[in-house]
C-alpha cells in the first residue's frame, strides 16, 4: 500500500531583544550561570511582570512577515506545569488569543511554489537550562534563559515530506533573519524545532496516530529524523502493528528515533488568563508603524531578481536566502557590475572564501564596490578571467581595489597588437610543426601556439587577441 | 460542572499534592459548594457583553527594552536549597519533561 506522510512543525525562535520579556535582566543566556536573574524571572512572590515593548513589536513584525492575520486584541495566559527549569511553576504564554493566526510560508518544491499554512504565532517566555548529571544523581539549573522572549510558530499539517520540512525551516529562518528579530542559530538554541509526523494510506481523510519528535539540533537532523520515522511507521503498518502515539527523541549517534516514555497525563496545563498582565490592544496606527519597518522579504526579492535583474531562479534563490548575502550582492550591482557576472562571483568565489574562513557576508574583506571593479576589469578586457582569480586572492588578502592590485603587480593584460606582433612572429617561426598541423586542419594545434605566446608574455597576453593574430599570421604565410 | 473524587484526585496529582483519603472526602463537597456559589454569577444575563480577563480597562502596559542590574549570583542562589557550580541543584529529573 502507498502511504502519505503528514508533517507539522513547531518552531521556537528566541527574540534578540536587549532584555528579557517581563523584566530588565539582560537577554544573554551565555553569561556565567545565574548572573542575569532577578526576583521577577526567578518567580519570587510579590513580583509583577511588565511586558517588553520591543519583544511585542518583534513578535508582531514576525507575524506580519509570515502573512498572519494580527489579532488586534491579544492576551497572555498561564500554562501550568512543574519542572525545575520553570521557577514560577507556570510559563507565561498565549492560549486562545495569540499575536497572529492564519499565515503561510511559500517554499519551492520541484520548481513549483507550495504554500505551507501557519496556524498561529504566539509570544511566550523561555525556560531555564537544565544540566543532568551523567550518573543520574541530580540536575543543575541555570536560570539565565528563564524569561528570554520566544515566539512559537506552529505550522498546519501541510508538509508532505521530510524534504519539504527542511525547505519550510530554511524559508522560515530566512524570513526571521530578514526581519532581524532573531539570531536563528539552531546550534546555539536560538531556533528550536519539534515535529509531528503521521502516515495514512493515500486517499484516506483521517490522520494516523501522530508521533512527536524532539531533540533535533540542525535542519539536516530534522530531515534525517523524519526520514527515519517515515520508514519506521510504514514498516509497522505493513506488518500490521499499530503506531503508538508518543514522543520520541532523535539520537544523533545512531541516527534513529527513540521512545521517550513520558507520562501523557502531563499534557493538562490548566491554562487561565494571566492576572498579572493586562490585555493587548494593537491599534491600526501601531500596526502600520510595525508594518512599515518590514524589509523587502526573500520571496519578493527573489521575484525582483528574476524579473528586473534577469537572473535565473536558481541564482535568485541562493542570493536571497541570506539577507547579508543579498545586501552584498545588491551593493555589487549598484556599483555598476553586470547582474549575472556579479551573481556568479558572489555565489561561488566570495561565498566559498567566506565559508572557508567561517565568516559572514557582513565581514567580507572585499568591499562590494571593489568586487564590481574587478568584474569591470574583466569586462573591459584589461585582465583575463584567469588573472582575475589571482587578483581576487590578493584583494581578499589586502582589502585593496582591483585597479590598485593590477597596477602594482603588473597584472595588466597585453591587448596592444603592436606589442604582441613580434612575439607572434617568433612563436610561428619557432613552431613549424604546429603551424603545419593547424594548416592541415588540426584545429587543436592552435592551442599549443596560443600557449607559447602566453608563456612568452607570462600569461599577460589577451588570449582572444592572440588567437585572432595567430590565425591571421598563419593565413598570411 | 460537578466535582467528583476523580476530579479532586486528578487536580491534586497535577499540583503534586498528596491527599489523605479523609481530606478527599472533605474537599469534594467543599469544592462543590464553592463552585455552586460562584455559579450564581452565571444567572446574570451577559448578552452583548464582551468577555474580559481583568477587572480594569487598562491595556498595553509595556516597558522600554533597557537593561538594569540583575541580582548578584550569591543573592540569586541564597534561596536555593542547594547550589553547585553557580547553579541550583535539584533532584534528578527526567529529560524532556519540560521545555517551552
Amino acid at each position: 500500500m502507498n502511504y502519505e506522510t503528514i508533517i507539522g512543525l513547531e518552531v521556537h525562535v528566541e527574540l534578540k531583544t536587549d532584555t528579557k520579556i517581563f523584566c530588565g535582566c539582560r537577554n544573554d543566556s551565555k553569561s556565567e550561570p545565574n548572573t542575569n536573574v532577578c526576583p521577577i524571572c526567578l518567580g519570587h512572590p510579590g513580583t509583577l511582570p511588565v511586558l517588553n515593548e520591543r519583544a511585542l513589536e518583534f513578535a508582531v513584525k514576525a507575524a506580519l512577515a509570515l502573512n498572519c492575520k494580527i489579532n488586534q486584541k491579544s492576551k497572555f495566559d498561564r500554562k501550568n506545569y512543574f519542572y525545575p527549569d520553570l521557577p514560577k511553576g507556570y510559563q507565561i504564554s498565549q492560549y486562545d488569543k495569540p499575536i497572529g493566526e492564519h499565515g503561510y510560508i511559500e517554499i519551492e518544491v520541484n520548481g513549483e511554489t507550495k504554500r505551507i499554512g501557519i496556524t498561529r504565532l504566539h509570544l511566550e517566555e523561555d525556560a531555564g537550562k537544565s544540566m543532568h548529571a551523567p550518573d543520574g544523581s541530580h540536575t543543575l539549573v541555570d536560570y539565565n534563559r528563564t524569561g528570554v522572549p520566544l515566539i512559537e510558530i506552529v505550522s498546519e499539517p501541510d508538509i508532505r515530506s521530510p524534504e519539504e520540512a527542511r525547505l519550510y525551516l530554511e524559508a522560515l529562518k530566512s524570513i526571521m533573519e530578514y526581519c532581524d528579530v532573531s539570531d536563528c542559530k539552531m546550534e546555539e538554541g536560538s531556533l528550536r524545532c519539534d515535529a509531528n509526523i503521521s502516515l495514512r494510506p493515500v486517499g484516506a481523510s483521517e490522520f494516523g496516530n501522530k508521533v512527536e519528535l524532539k531533540n533535533m539540533n540542525s535542519f539536516r537532523f530534522v530531515q534525517r529524523a523524519l526520514e527515519y520515522e517515515v520508514e519506521r511507521q510504514r514498516e509497522r503498518y505493513e506488518s500490521g502493528e499499530p503506531v503508538v502515539q508518543e514522543t520520541r527523541r532523535f539520537d544523533e549517534a545512531t541516527q534513529t528515533t527513540v521512545s521517550m516514555r513520558t507520562k501523557e497525563e502531563a499534557h493538562d496545563y490548566r491554562y487561565f488568563p494571566e492576572p498579572d498582565l493586562v490585555d493587548l490592544d494593537i491599534d491600526d496606527a501601531w500596526l502600520e508603524r510595525i508594518r512599515a519597518s518590514l524589509p523587502e522579504l526573500p520571496s519578493a526579492k527573489r521575484r525582483r531578481y528574476v524579473d528586473e535583474l534577469g537572473l535565473p531562479p536558481y541564482d535568485a534563490g541562493v542570493l536571497t536566502s541570506d539577507p547579508k548575502m543579498a545586501a552584498y550582492y545588491e551593493a555589487v550591482v549598484a556599483a555598476g557590475a553586470d547582474a549575472k557576472q556579479a551573481s556568479n562571483w558572489v555565489m561561488s568565489d566570495v561565498s566559498g572564501a567566506l565559508n572557508a574562513e567561517g565568516k559572514s557576508f557582513a565581514e567580507c574583506p572585499i568591499r562590494p564596490e571593489h568586487l564590481a571593479g574587478l568584474i569591470g576589469e574583466i569586462a573591459s578586457g584589461k585582465i583575463s578571467s584567469k588573472q582575475a582569480r589571482e587578483v581576487f586572492k590578493l584583494m581578499w588578502e589586502t582589502g585593496k581595489s582591483a585597479a590598485e592590485i593590477i597596477k602594482e603587480k603588473g597584472f595588466e593584460q597585453i591587448s596592444d597588437p603592436a606589442q604582441l606582433q613580434p612575439i607572434i612572429d617568433e612563436v610561428v617561426a619557432n613552431n613549424p610543426k604546429s603551424v603545419a598541423d593547424y594548416k592541415g586542419g588540426k584545429e587543436r594545434a592552435l592551442a599549443a601556439l596560443v600557449g607559447q605566446v602566453m608563456k612568452a608574455t607570462r600569461g599577460k597576453a589577451n588570449p582572444t587577441l592572440v588567437n585572432e593574430m595567430l590565425i591571421e599570421k598563419i593565413n598570411s604565410l | 460542572m460537578k466535582i467528583t473524587d476523580e476530579t479532586v484526585r486528578h487536580v491534586a496529582k497535577l499540583a503534586r499534592l498528596w491527599l489523605h483519603p479523609q481530606e478527599l472526602s472533605q474537599l469534594v463537597p467543599q469544592l462543590n459548594d464553592i463552585l455552586e456559589y460562584a455559579a450564581t454569577l452565571q444567572s446574570v444575563s451577559l448578552d452583548g457583553v464582551e468577555p474580559t480577563s481583568h477587572p480594569f480597562h487598562e491595556v498595553n502596559v509595556v516597558r522600554p527594552d533597557v537593561p538594569r542590574e540583575s541580582l548578584s549570583r550569591e543573592e540569586a542562589l541564597r534561596n536555593a536549597p542547594e547550589a553547585d557550580q553557580g547553579m541550583v541543584r535539584v533532584p534528578a529529573v527526567l529529560e524532556g519533561g519540560g521545555g517551552a
